[in-house]
């Protein structure tokens, strides 16, 4: 009986010591899509979450205490999403919330996370995470607004007034297509058709063909995957030769390789990343891009700008933690919002209750492919 | 609007030609066992992506091209016998459903082997276009109509000509039988199978240009031939190919003329149609003997 009490002394000692060890580590969590059809997001998040946090508990941690990952992997399923999300405040009980790679996946837990007030930083694209603000909302990548707004004041430069839209009619193409029906007339832009293509299309020669017939300046593309590839092929397989613009979804040099040579000459907005070894040594990021893009691909091969949005949500969040001194989860959402020329990989930051991207359209290069690899136009 | 009318007709039947090889490999295979083969679309898959691997180790481009076909027919040889053959007793719908876990087990082969990204092909013979009138025709096009005629003609004299054709024929109409009269089934349907691989294999070379490759990608394009076999009566190799044509160009004309977005559906919807009003395809034999 004396031996069975000592023992369960000791049992519940031990348990209390355990628990008290994870008490004191910072438990951050995430849910990405690290299979599935977002996967060339989430695959390269998760990667940098895990290489950064190693990297930031080697050099001993924040305010004295080690990250701890907590990582679901949703396939860029919205349902797995919410449960993720309530397993990761209800059961493993984390101080902050990183992750989210589509905009499908975050708009599902906004709810959850502004009812359990936790802060939540998302790395997905849509402009809506963050308009209107949510008070426990926060995201990273540049938005397909930005994106539409960067295209249009190009055009404006170069005198085009009458543009051909074709998109993807994915989220991210019927979202863009959305921005651009909205922003265009308020660069004296007139879209003069608006055509669309499927995610496994083989060939958009019909839809492009009716863009020609309405006699465009241009023609602007938005989407990602192999359709935009296949787009720029066929316009010159067509014999069009109009400027082509494509939006940031396109901005790896996967692009450039399919399309081949008929990529001479397009233009699109892309994050500081993808030209890091082309940066001005002046440029404010360069130190911060260069570090990461060397990080990343001594580990993992060549770097996207994808995995550069969760380097700035997790590092977003680290500095936030510190500057509030505690994990609070209060105080570090009002340190979040009061980020201020935060250096990241896709930009600065500065955000405010009314703005939680806190990214400028200065965040966004506009690039223009050239010999096969990408030349800075501004 | 003649040339966006003429232009969906050109990519129609481009990539309706792709659809027609899929679909008589689906056919040929259907003649044979009654069995649907759906690891068909990976068929297309793995000749193009051996392909890509092969140029990217530095082989010359008609001997990759070449070996890229030699590796699809030996996966489809491999399937027969090590998946088909050893399930010989059981029902068509079990046989069916190992060509279903066949296709899921390449795809994942696939990914693990070539990863998620997508992969083009260069074109057989430059990409100057053919302008007709204002639209255009690229040489691939050409190359893809071209070989897709070839082939469809060799397997319909194979078919019709040879004794091994008929004797594969012979398997389909009564297996017992054509063993007793000394048929050897096994190595006929070996064969089929193998037939089956190399169309869609070829398939696949030849649209990587155009439409690029991925693990996935024979995903749809299987999806694609067998409809083109079903709209052309399922077992009949010459309404595949006529099935597979006409599905590209209702594809592209669909694009084309009315929304992309509907695409898929005005095909599908045909395809229904057909189904409904003429169940037995365009040129299938109502009430054809089966065994």
């Amino acid at each position: 009986m004396k031996r069975s009490v000592k023992a369960l002394v000791a049992g519940f000692a031990l348990l209390f010591s355990i628990n008290a060890a994870q008490a004191s580590d910072i438990k951050i969590g995430t849910f990405l899509a690290v299979t599935g059809p977002a996967s060339f997001l989430g695959d390269p998040e998760l990667k940098t979450l895990q290489m950064y946090v190693k990297k930031i508990n080697d050099e001993g941690g924040v305010i004295g205490r080690k990250i701890k990952l907590i990582h679901y992997d949703t396939g860029a399923n919205p349902k797995k999403a919410v449960n993720f999300a309530k397993r990761l405040i209800k059961k493993d009980r984390v101080d902050i919330i990183v992750g989210a790679s589509t905009s499908g996946t975050t708009m599902a837990v906004i709810p959850i996370v502004q009812k359990a007030k936790i802060p939540f930083i998302s790395m997905a694209g849509s402009v809506k995470i963050v308009e209107p603000v949510k008070k426990w909302v926060f995201k990273t990548p540049h938005t397909d607004k930005m994106a539409a707004r960067k295209i249009f004041i190009d055009m404006n430069k170069r005198d085009i007034k009458k543009v051909g839209l074709i998109s993807g009619s994915g989220g991210f193409g019927k979202s863009g297509r959305g921005q651009v029906l909205a922003l265009a007339s308020e660069y004296g832009i007139t879209i003069t058709a608006d055509e669309s293509y499927g995610k496994k299309d083989t060939d958009m020669t019909a839809q492009l063909s009716k863009i020609r017939a309405t006699n465009p300046d241009a023609i602007l593309n938005f989407g990602f995957g192999s359709g935009p590839a296949i787009v720029t092929k066929n316009i010159r397989q067509l014999g069009i030769k109009l400027p082509i613009y494509q939006s940031h979804g396109v901005a790896s040099k996967k692009y450039i390789n399919l399309a081949g040579s008929a990529a001479e000459g397009v233009r699109l907005p892309a994050a500081s990343l993808l030209v890091a070894s082309m940066l001005p040594s002046s440029h404010p990021q360069t130190e911060v891009i260069q570090a990461y893009k060397n990080n990343f691909e001594a580990k993992h091969g060549p770097v996207s700008t994808f995995g550069g949005h969760a380097y700035d949500a997790l590092y977003l969040a680290v500095e936030a933690i510190k500057r509030a001194g505690s994990t609070n989860k209060a105080r570090v959402r009002n340190e979040i919002e009061n980020t201020k020329n935060f250096l990241g990989a896709g930009g600065i930051f500065n955000m405010s209750s009314s703005d939680h991207l806190g990214l400028g359209l200065n965040a966004f290069k506009m690039l223009e492919i050239k010999n096969g690899d990408w030349s800075i136009v501004e | 609007m003649s040339d966006v009318l003429l232009q969906s007709l050109i990519t129609g039947v481009t990539i309706g030609s792709a659809y027609a090889l899929v679909g008589l490999g689906f056919a040929i295979i259907f003649n044979v066992s009654d069995v649907v083969n759906f690891a068909q679309g990976e068929f297309v898959m793995v000749g193009a992506m051996s392909a890509v691997s092969l140029l990217a180790v530095g082989v010359p481009f008609a001997v990759a091209l070449f070996l890229a076909l030699v590796i699809a027919v030996c996966i489809g040889l491999i399937l027969e016998k090590f998946a088909i053959e050893p399930a010989k007793s059981a029902t068509v719908v079990s046989t069916i459903i190992i060509t279903i876990g066949a296709s899921i087990f390449l795809r994942g082969l696939a990914l693990l082997i070539w990863g998620k990204d997508f992969h083009s092909l260069p074109a057989f013979s430059g990409e100057t276009p053919i302008h007709i009138g204002s639209a255009t025709l690229t040489p691939q096009s050409m190359w893809v109509m071209g070989v897709t005629a070839v082939l469809v003609f060799l397997v319909h004299q194979f078919f019709n000509r040879t004794i091994t054709g008929k004797a594969l024929l012979a398997c389909s109409a009564n297996p017992i039988a054509a063993s007793l009269i000394g048929i050897p089934v096994k190595r006929m349907m070996l064969f089929a199978y193998g037939l089956s691989a190399l169309l869609g294999g070829a398939a696949g070379l030849l649209i990587a240009p155009i439409a690029f490759t991925s693990y996935d990608a024979g995903m749809m394009l299987g999806l694609k031939g067998f409809a083109a076999a079903i709209l052309g009566g399922l077992g009949n190799p010459m309404g595949a190919v006529a099935g597979g044509v006409v599905l590209g160009v209702l594809e592209s004309l669909g694009a084309g003329l009315i929304s992309s977005g509907y695409k898929d559906a005005i095909a599908f919807i045909i395809l229904l149609l057909v189904l409904f009003f003429k169940p037995q395809g365009f040129f299938g034999k109502a009430g054809e003997e089966r065994v």
